[in-house]
């Protein structure tokens, strides 16, 4: 059997007395390309939130590489290897294209504060070094030409790459993306799926995403877990899952 | 027996930040700004009832109308020439800092009209003193209008926003003004009735202030105006009933600080307070509690 | 080698070229006597204040928190640090050395004191957070004014109540007079070192604002949740900006006391009145813009002497002044005559990104 990146157990969470999630399971290898899907409110992002640490769960554990970040800060989820992108894009709208991918290199680069203000030469060395990393990481999703430029400024694709840009630049070992096609045309999605496969080659990443676009779910999801209602409906390879009868009535079908 | 005494007068006072309060909290709701210039309103109230009374010779009861119509054309028209051209701007600091601005506007055309010295203001409340407990308990004919007019206040919006079309449309702006524009709601028309009625909340709150506290100078208005912002952001700001316990509780807390701790740490201890209840319940006593979705 | 430097480097040569050109300006006005004693005395003040929109716009513009207790944490250096000179003053005679020292002490206690309302406020936004450093300020500064220490020769003695309660010997001396204050402290401060602690300051709030802790402090500002998701802890950046901001704005504290015969802390210096100034600086300087802090401070400092001759005149038509600059620069409908009517503007606009 293949290593394990992440297994989440009997996950749940209830707001008010509504059960937003229940009973949650789910295995993914490592390098894995796993789809997230059902209809709006479903929980697919109650989901993230739980996984990520906005949320802590009512019940169940989540084990990501073997280990247990159930309950953990958002700050230390982000620190054990788990980035996310946002439904919403969020990024940092009034610093630059790159600075945007240097505050996510931020854990990994480190000088003190005296050093940056002294301008001391640990300060330029290490500037170096985020500065190069930084724009390695913008060339992978063809952003070099618009570091400079502001980041609400960019086009809405590229905006969406730079937030996965981000993500990586925090150096994870699974990438969760909401809905990342979501807003774009046939051409910037297929732009898009070429993208995340490239992703996965290049930073033997582990991928969870949620999406509509059902073309690119099947395009490139190996695996599927499908949600209604909080509860899994449906769980298995891609092709599997997109027959069942249930899936077809309760979700494709509608 | 001074301690219920000073009670009475904590809720009188209260009752007039109560009444500020409520100006600025239906301000905040509608506007989402904190109108600076709303205690200079008061004070301009003050001078209005003055003039009309000394030397116009006008009963005190029309003087008082005029000052509440006089504020509220005067909150009509700041709102319009000042605050309306920057409601769309890209920081919300804009139209505070502008606030700022008309608030020492108010205060330099009241110095240079009626000079700096204090002038002594002439009550306006004509009922004498109640005289309790055998004497021992004197309750002045000001403190008595001055708490009921608050109630009569606070119940009067209260219903009005219940039960009348333009109190809906405020509600609906307060929570959503594109939504409400979409509903063909007459978005800016309800922002100028709101400063309207804050605006002659305000006069009215002048004259109640300054009949207890018999003297008037250009910065009369400055000290009360920021004492009821606290009270409204102290009861949950936006808020109506919030504006009213706040404004009450911190009437008594400053009147009791006063006799009880230090005249001079009064308003240190008011402020004290609000910054404990602030942390308590980061949105006030009466706040709602709006978490960002992500 | 001018065109060879990064935009942001030379946006910084040209904020510090300013200050230095306008302090050689004013030299040379003041050796020729072009300078009225009144504008000289303002001096010192004036550096003041830029150093307090500095730092304050350290805070507003760069973290993205309104704060409206700036001039409490400048109450705060000026009362510890000229407390400081008025006990040393005998022991330490040089005055440069007594000076430097006072501004660590004032830089120090200011930025304790933002430490400890930064870390339970700093949870609180937005408006809440503007009512609650206002509140802050006002207690420090009823708190210095009920604050009597005086000394002799047993010690130091201490009271709320009035400087009867000190208790001193015949010997003893009052150091802090209640409402009435310091007197007496060492006029150390001059026009020259208040320019060094703009620069200093200016070095301090740029370097650090184009450093890894300036980044995740704009990136938090702009977007909270993102931030946190890429592992970046808020309160740690919040509350770093916030106290190397309280401490900067003790610095100015330190250089304002140190400028007057008798410092008291009344509302007019140290008062909300004074702080909701400092913001105004800040707002209408530019948000985030620091050169611009440092011209409207400036400006806004000099046009009330400036209409001087206007007397009654001159606070009216401030406030006029004050409100149709803020419609200028902010009402959406003006900013749109600008671009269709003045096409340099569009430039600028470009050159700040």
């Amino acid at each position: 059997m293949a290593d394990i990146m992440l297994e989440i157990k009997n996950l749940g969470i209830s707001f008010g007395g509504l059960k937003a999630v229940q009973d949650f399971d789910i295995t993914i290898e490592k390098e894995q390309l796993y789809g997230l899907i059902g209809p709006n409110g479903a929980g697919k992002t109650t989901v993230f939130n739980l996984l990520t640490g906005v949320y802590r769960p009512d019940t169940g554990k989540i084990l990501l590489n073997g280990n247990d970040i159930t309950g953990k800060s958002i700050i230390d989820i982000n620190k054990a290897g788990v980035a996310r992108t946002f439904q919403n894009i969020r990024l940092f709208k009034e610093l630059t294209v790159i600075e945007n991918v240097k505050v996510g290199l931020h854990n990994h680069h480190h000088y003190s504060t005296i050093e940056g203000i002294l301008r001391l030469p640990k300060y330029h060395k290490v500037e170096k070094e985020i500065e190069e990393k930084a724009m390695e990481l913008l060339k992978v999703f063809g952003l070099e030409k618009e570091a400079q430029y502001k980041a609400s400024n960019l086009p809405y694709g590229k905006q969406r790459k730079l937030e996965i840009a981000r993500a990586l630049a925090t150096d994870p070992c699974l990438l969760l993306l909401d809905e990342p096609a979501a807003g774009m045309n046939p051409n910037e999605t297929k732009e898009l799926m070429d993208t995340i496969r490239f992703v996965r080659e290049q930073f033997h990443m582990t991928i969870l995403l949620i999406e509509h676009d059902m073309k690119l779910v099947s395009g490139i999801c190996e695996k599927l877990t499908v949600l209604n209602f909080g509860q899994i409906l449906a769980q298995g390879s891609t092709a599997e899952v997109l027959k069942d009868p249930q899936v077809i009535t309760a979700y494709l079908g509608e | 027996m001074s301690f219920i005494s000073y009670l009475i007068n904590g809720i009188s006072l209260g009752s007039v930040y109560a009444i500020i309060a409520l100006g600025y909290t239906m301000v905040y709701g509608i506007a989402k700004m904190l109108n600076f210039a709303h205690g200079d309103v008061i004070m301009i109230g003050g001078y209005v009832v003055l003039v009309a009374m000394t030397s116009m010779g006008m009963p005190s009861i029309a003087a008082v109308l005029l000052a509440v119509v006089v504020c509220t054309l005067l909150g009509v028209v700041i709102e319009r020439v000042a605050y309306k051209p920057l409601r769309n701007a890209s920081s919300n600091l804009a139209v505070l800092i502008t606030a700022i601005g008309v608030s020492y506007l108010l205060q330099n055309i009241a110095l240079l009209l009626f000079g700096a010295n204090t002038k002594s203001f002439t009550s306006v409340v004509t009922i004498p003193a109640l005289k309790l407990a055998g004497g021992q308990l004197i309750i002045s004919g000001e403190t008595i209008v001055t708490i009921i007019t608050c109630i009569i206040i606070m119940v009067a919006l209260m219903l009005f926003i219940k039960k009348t079309k333009a109190g809906q449309a405020m509600l609906a702006v307060s929570e959503d003004k594109g939504a409400a524009l979409l509903m063909g709601i007459n978005v800016n028309g309800t922002i100028a009735l709101t400063f309207a009625i804050g605006s002659g909340l305000a006069a009215i709150a002048g004259v109640l202030l300054c009949s207890a506290y018999p003297s008037l100078t250009p910065y009369t208005g400055a000290m009360p105006g920021i004492k009821a912002f606290v009270a409204a952001v102290f009861g949950g700001i936006g808020s109506i009933p919030g504006a009213f316990i706040g404004g009450i509780l911190l009437g008594i807390i400053e009147i009791l600080g006063k006799a009880y701790i230090s005249s001079q740490l009064a308003d240190a201890i008011v402020f004290a307070v609000l910054i404990i209840v602030l942390l308590v319940k980061p949105t006030g006593i009466m706040g709602k509690n709006i978490q960002e979705k992500v | 080698m001018w065109k060879k430097l990064e935009k942001r480097t030379k946006s910084n040569i040209i904020t510090y070229g300013m200050v230095i050109v306008a302090y050689i300006v004013v030299q040379g006005l003041m050796m020729t006597g072009n300078l009225s004693s009144l504008m000289q005395g303002l001096l010192v003040p004036l550096c003041a204040y830029v150093i307090l929109a500095v730092s304050l716009n350290l805070v507003v513009g760069i973290s993205g928190e309104l704060s409206l207790g700036h001039a409490g944490f400048m109450c705060v250096g000026a009362f510890s640090s000229a407390f400081f000179s008025k006990c040393t003053q005998a022991a330490i005679t040089n005055s440069g050395l007594r000076f430097f020292l006072a501004i660590l002490i004032g830089a120090a206690v200011a930025a304790v004191f933002g430490i400890l309302i930064g870390i339970p406020v700093l949870r609180l936004r937005g408006d809440y957070l503007a009512i609650v450093t206002l509140a802050f300020g006002e207690i420090i500064k009823n708190l210095i004014n009920v604050l009597y220490i005086g000394r002799d020769s047993n010690g130091m003695h201490f009271s709320m109540k009035d400087s009867m309660s000190l208790n001193l010997e015949a010997d003893g001396e009052i150091l802090i007079n209640g409402a009435k204050g310091i007197t007496g402290t060492p006029k150390d401060s001059n026009f020259t070192i208040g320019v060094i602690l703009i620069l200093i300051t200016l070095v301090i709030v740029l370097n650090l604002i184009h450093s890894r802790d300036g980044r995740a402090i704009m990136a938090i500002r702009d977007n909270r949740i993102a931030a946190e998701s890429i592992g970046i802890s808020i309160t740690k950046y919040k509350l770093m900006a916030f106290t190397v901001s309280a401490s900067l704005a003790g610095v100015a504290g330190v250089l304002y006391a140190h400028n007057l015969s008798t410092l008291t802390a009344l509302p007019k210096n140290f008062g909300y009145n004074q702080s909701i100034m400092i913001l105004v600086f800040v707002v209408l300087g530019g948000i985030g813009n620091i050169r611009g802090s440092i011209i409207a401070a400036v400006l806004l400092t000099m046009l009330p002497e400036l209409l001087r001759g206007l007397n009654d005149y001159r606070m009216l038509i401030y406030a006029i002044v004050l409100i149709i600059m803020m419609l200028f620069n902010w009402a959406p409908k003006a900013i749109e005559w600008r671009e269709k009517h003045l096409k340099f503007k569009r430039h600028k606009e470009k050159e700040a990104q």
